[in-house]
């Protein structure tokens, strides 16, 4: 077991002047899950592959535990890897391909056995042994890749979007069962993944990257609570946050024909006369006294408990989408006009500029 | 002879390859179109019908070769039920025919004993080569690479004068000799060496195109599990590239096997191979064409049991599973 420290690091692709990933500082603690996210091309996948060795680092070190392993061969660092397409070998069965890293490192023939077998009765890949990937499916193919990994009893797990070639349920299974193994197990795990609803159920912490530049690190329910900027705040939850401008006046923001409350040291923290606004489906209620942003809905999405109210709204000439939550039950319907308020304690406000968040942390 | 199936590399691959992988799907349903079509009753009938056309002339030179000499003079293998008469004179005279120096039998085993070196040398070196093109780096490559594409456009008999002055001087640049020459002749060495420079550059290129089509993530698994280049090779690109080198070794195989000038030009007298001394006697003793029949037929036997022995390795897709697919 072991930490992983990303130092600075920097990885430029040949040809290209932009870094795919740009001077990446990140520790993951011993034992620890972590979680990289973000768009696609947004370097997630490269900072693994650097951590793996796959991918040369430009500039900046990378550490497994103590160890500078910046230009050490992949084959030295003690690491496992689950491909997003599983790479399992095709001429070898199962059991051979789950021993195939003990093979070559020399483990003796009867041990090699007994921790096959282990990982496989950790899986329920017994039955399956003797087969090989083509008979198996896609799922079992999945287990038979993270049975490759827990066989070699590695430093570091990393996964490159394991479950991506999975269909939806059983995507929803496996996640759970990946994130209880590596409880179990206790190995340190850097999983990658461009879904946010992955992200916050498996991670401890989540890192979100954009453009190969490190946007936050955090606990999932930070990440919620208090995105760092707008693109986290758009990027993490779904529905996603409805996010906007608004004007600043006395006493807060003006929001429709209401004006929401808004801390002083909040709007002390910008220049500006505008302001981006946040705030997540769940903090909009639909106003009973006609105040607020004026909302016309296009549809109402039913869930059962509860539904989601798509509407838009005109800012500054502009459309702009709202989603709001509503009571499954009593909501309005599409086509008709409502008012809505946000709960002031779940106001999220950004610079207009940089997009950086001016309000304080929420304590949640 | 051999229809080669084309082998398929089921290729699904991550996002940056979405475009390769479109053009590949369409290839695949183009695929299974042209299947779906060889596999038709009326493809089976002509097929049929080719495969007896192409059959025919062959059992005639079967036939032909088991008739006597005044038989086969006078009447065609097709009247066998009228003419009968049957016997293997043909074969053990054309077995102990041939020149001063050895007879059929003899150069029978001298040509599998060019044959076969001269095609498992070049495609060791070969597959090893293309691995190098294909996963390492190195300076160069490219341009390397490059040249050994090139070097297929030299026409062999442009290099026979060279390399026959190679082999008996050796090499000597300004006065100073770099290394002598082989004095090798009547030996095998030479015909080994020289087919195995002629084979190279199209094997290499060949089986870099099969090898740089394996999964990348294939490789890279290997190389997270712990395996340095030669394990690699060895214990998944070897084995996954067995259809190719299968198809390929027949290829060489069936070159070296019947080729008549790289062989009267380096190996010469008791080494010399089937393909001249068959030469030899139809052009000596134009009369004695029933020894031509068995002879032809012996030397057409080895090309067979190779066609036979290797053909399962085109029909197997050893790749399916490895990713999604």
């Amino acid at each position: 077991m072991a930490s992983v420290t990303f130092d600075k690091a920097t990885r430029l692709y040949p040809g290209s002047t932009k870094p795919a990933v740009d001077a990446l500082d990140l520790h993951v603690a011993d034992g620890e899950f972590l979680v990289l996210v973000g768009p696609s091309g947004c370097g997630k996948s490269t900072s693994l592959r650097m951590l793996a060795g796959l991918e040369e680092v430009n500039d900046g070190n990378i550490l497994i535990g103590d160890r500078n392993v910046t230009d050490v061969p992949p084959k030295d660092r003690d690491i496992a890897m689950v491909f997003q397409n599983y790479a399992l070998y095709p001429h070898m069965t199962v059991a051979e391909n789950m021993g195939f890293a003990l093979k070559i490192a020399g483990v003796n023939k009867d041990e090699r056995a007994t921790r096959v077998l282990e990982a496989a009765k950790l899986l329920d890949l017994e039955p399956y042994l003797g087969r090989k990937p083509k008979a198996l499916s896609g799922g079992q193919r999945q287990r038979v890749a993270m049975g490759r990994a827990i066989v070699r009893q590695p430093q570091v797990f990393l996964m490159d979007e394991p479950l991506s070639n999975l269909d939806a349920k059983l995507r929803v299974q496996t996640r759970t069962q990946i994130a209880s193994l590596q409880r179990r197990l206790g190995v340190t795990t850097v999983y990658v993944t461009h879904d946010q609803t992955e992200a916050l159920t498996m991670g401890d912490r989540i890192a979100v990257l954009k453009d190969g530049v490190l946007q936050q690190v955090g606990t999932p329910r930070d990440l919620y609570a208090n995105p760092k900027n707008v693109f986290v705040a758009g990027f993490i939850g779904s529905p996603a946050m409805n996010l906007f401008t608004a004007d600043l006046v006395e006493g807060g923001l003006k929001f429709g024909s209401a004006v929401a409350a808004l801390d002083r040291a909040t709007m002390g923290a910008t220049s500006n006369t505008k302001v981006t606004i946040g705030v997540r489906p769940e903090d909009v209620r639909v106003s009973t006294t006609g105040e607020g942003l004026k909302v016309d809905v296009d549809l109402v999405e039913e869930l059962g408990a509860d539904g989601y109210l798509y509407g838009h709204t005109d800012i500054d000439g502009g459309r702009v989408d709202i989603v709001a939550r509503v009571d499954g039950r009593v909501h309005p319907n599409a086509g008709e006009t409502v008012f809505i308020l946000p709960e002031p304690a779940h106001i999220h406000a950004f610079d207009i500029e940089s997009g950086n968040r001016l309000s304080k942390a929420v304590a949640d | 002879m051999s229809a080669v199936t084309p082998i398929d590399v089921p290729i699904d691959n991550a996002t940056k390859r979405q475009l390769k992988a479109g053009e590949r799907a369409s290839e695949r349903t183009l695929t299974k179109r042209t299947k779906k079509r060889l596999t038709s009753r009326g493809a089976t009938i002509a097929s049929l019908i080719i495969a007896l056309v192409w059959t025919v002339p062959t059992f005639g030179l079967f036939i032909s070769s088991i008739r006597p000499a005044a038989l086969i003079n006078t009447t065609g293998w097709w009247t066998i039920f009228q003419n009968p008469g049957l016997t293997f004179d043909n074969y053990s005279q054309v077995l102990k025919a041939g020149n001063s120096q050895l007879n059929l039998g003899q150069a029978f085993i001298n040509s599998i004993a060019i044959t076969l070196p001269a095609t498992l040398i070049p495609l060791t070196l070969a597959s090893l080569a293309a691995y190098g093109f294909a996963w390492m780096n190195f300076k160069g490559k490219n341009w390397m690479f490059i040249g050994v594409f090139a070097l297929q456009i030299v026409p062999l008999q442009m290099a026979l004068v060279p390399l026959l002055s190679l082999f008996s001087r050796g090499l000597t640049i300004g006065g100073v000799q770099l290394f002598a020459g082989l004095n090798a002749s009547g030996s095998y060495t030479q015909v080994w060496i020289a087919h195995t420079i002629f084979g190279l550059p199209l094997v290499i290129f060949l089986l870099h195109n099969f090898i740089s089509e394996l999964p990348a993530e294939l490789i890279e698994a290997a190389r997270v599990d712990g395996a340095g280049h030669g394990q690699i090779f060895f214990r998944i690109v070897l084995p996954l590239t067995m259809p190719a080198i299968a198809s390929i070794a027949i290829f060489q195989f069936l070159w070296v096997w019947n080729d008549l000038l790289v062989a009267l030009v380096f190996a010469d007298g008791e080494v010399a191979p089937m393909t001249k001394l068959l030469a030899e006697i139809t052009g000596g003793r134009g009369q004695d064409w029933q020894l031509l029949t068995s002879g032809a037929f012996i030397s057409i036997l080895v090309p067979l049991i190779v066609f036979f022995a290797l053909q399962r390795f085109f029909v197997r897709g050893l790749l399916a599973g490895s990713t999604k697919g």
